[in-house]
């Protein structure tokens, strides 16, 4: 089955998907900049769109000391780095169905770059069309980007947010695999249950894993009807809910609030980043199994 | 009681590639030794693969075979499922490379986080713990052989 238009998916903002067509006939607009970013770290050198530059999730958007995320002037070396003026639009694509291009994604709205664009199934529907790639690194004349301070206040969540959260028995969703939100062991014996030295997930949580949302065969997202049947007919979600969703550190739960805030319009979601690898290693936390 | 030492082969290849101290020269020299990949052969395995030999937390969807040979070592063979799993390709080719022919015994000991070695410290926990899971079954490839024996 071939995927349909994004604009007749019934999605609530349409606008921040972009098909891989689209960006096939935009990749010589000089106002628009294609970024790459994925878990693996020799896919974007092994090829890429053509033109794409790559963002790295540990080397470009994370904090090199501390657990947070870049400041202001490492977002605006960043952006410059890549050529993209506050007008640039950047689409992103990556591996994982879109799942790194959406925690960069998330990021890019922490700075208030609202131009922002996803690629519609990701690196694997690009590559599957057997549309052309490269392994030409491409270099743009750095900009000057002028970024506002980092606002954490609409779109993230930390630690005593969710504590309320789950007293007050708001909606949390844990987009993590329903082994992990049951708590059970995986399979490397030295090692605890992603990284944290409890099992189990936040209590309330309901287990919808991320990648429900893909269509598995191209990475596409599935329509507004699918989704909506999946997390309000299936789980009881509602656009007006006030929703957290947290994975293990973040990056899955990224592509989970994209979806409830774009696609299906939610109003007020935010993103636990401290996710599993904080909560399971907090002493006195409440756990669930 | 000391480990028995690393098998030959991969502490050369290891040697060789601490020298890369550029990340983008080691990413380059392990995408070029993705490039040598060549799957699991029909002689030894078909699709639909069996889940015995599917690499656990792995999301490339890696599996691993070891042929016995005639000097009482083994030939290990891959299949890389997933076209993105460039990271697991590489770490094939060099675990085949490195630890085919090896000693049983030697085979057995390397350590799960030779991964970072080879790849750095960059990796995500999913990405690690999957490539480490695909040194962890060639580990339980070679204790079977021994067991075997035992």
């Amino acid at each position: 089955m071939s995927t349909s238009a994004i604009e007749s998916r019934g999605y609530k903002r349409p606008e921040v998907l972009v098909s891989t067509d689209w960006v096939a006939d935009h990749l010589k607009d000089p106002k628009l900049r294609v970024v790459e970013s994925n878990e693996d770290p020799l896919l974007y050198p092994s090829k890429h769109v053509p033109g794409a530059v790559e963002v790295d999730w540990t080397r470009d958007l994370n904090d090199p000391v501390r657990r947070d995320y870049l400041q202001k002037k490492g977002f605006e070396a960043l952006m410059s780095r890549i050529g993209a003026a506050r007008d640039t639009t950047v689409v992103l694509y990556g591996d994982k169905n879109n799942w790194w291009a959406t925690y960069a994604f998330w990021i890019f709205q922490l700075f208030g770059h609202t131009n922002a664009k996803v690629m519609d199934g990701g690196r694997l529907k690009w590559e599957k069309e057997g549309r052309p790639m490269t392994k030409d690194v491409p270099k743009y004349p750095a900009t000057q980007y002028a970024a506002p301070e980092r606002d954490d206040t609409k779109i993230r969540a930390f630690r005593d947010h969710v504590l309320a959260h789950v007293q007050a028995k708001r909606p949390l969703v844990d987009v993590r695999s329903p082994q992990e939100y049951s708590g059970e062991r995986l399979h490397m014996p030295e090692y605890p249950n992603e990284g944290a030295l409890r099992g189990g997930h936040i209590p309330g949580a309901q287990s919808i894993p991320w990648g429900r949302a893909v269509n598995p065969d191209d990475g596409t997202f599935k329509t507004a009807d699918e989704l909506r049947a999946i997390y309000e007919k299936e789980k009881g979600l509602k656009p007006a809910d006030d929703v957290i969703a947290y994975c293990r550190i973040g990056e899955r739960s990224s592509h989970t609030w994209f979806v409830l805030t774009y696609l299906l319009g939610y109003g007020k979601v935010r993103n636990y980043d401290g996710s599993w690898t904080e909560w399971g290693n907090m002493v006195g936390v409440p756990i669930e199994k | 009681m000391t480990s028995p030492a690393l098998p030959e082969k991969l502490e050369r290849f290891l040697e060789g590639i601490d020298l890369l101290e550029d990340r983008s020269e080691r990413i380059q020299a392990l995408i070029e030794i993705a490039e040598r990949f060549r799957e699991v052969p029909e002689t030894v395995a078909k699709r639909p693969f069996r889940d015995e030999h599917k690499v656990p937390a792995c999301e490339s969807q890696a599996y691993v075979w070891a042929v016995p040979r005639p000097d009482g070592t083994q030939k290990f063979w891959f299949a890389v499922e997933n076209p993105q799993g460039i990271s697991a390709r590489s770490l094939a080719v060099i675990l085949d490379e490195t630890l085919s022919g090896a000693p049983p015994a030697n085979v057995a000991a390397v350590p799960g986080d030779v991964v970072y070695r080879i790849f750095g410290n960059e990796l995500s926990m999913g990405k690690s713990m999957g490539l480490m899971s695909m040194v962890s079954m060639v580990q339980n490839e070679a204790k079977k052989l021994l067991r075997g024996r035992a």
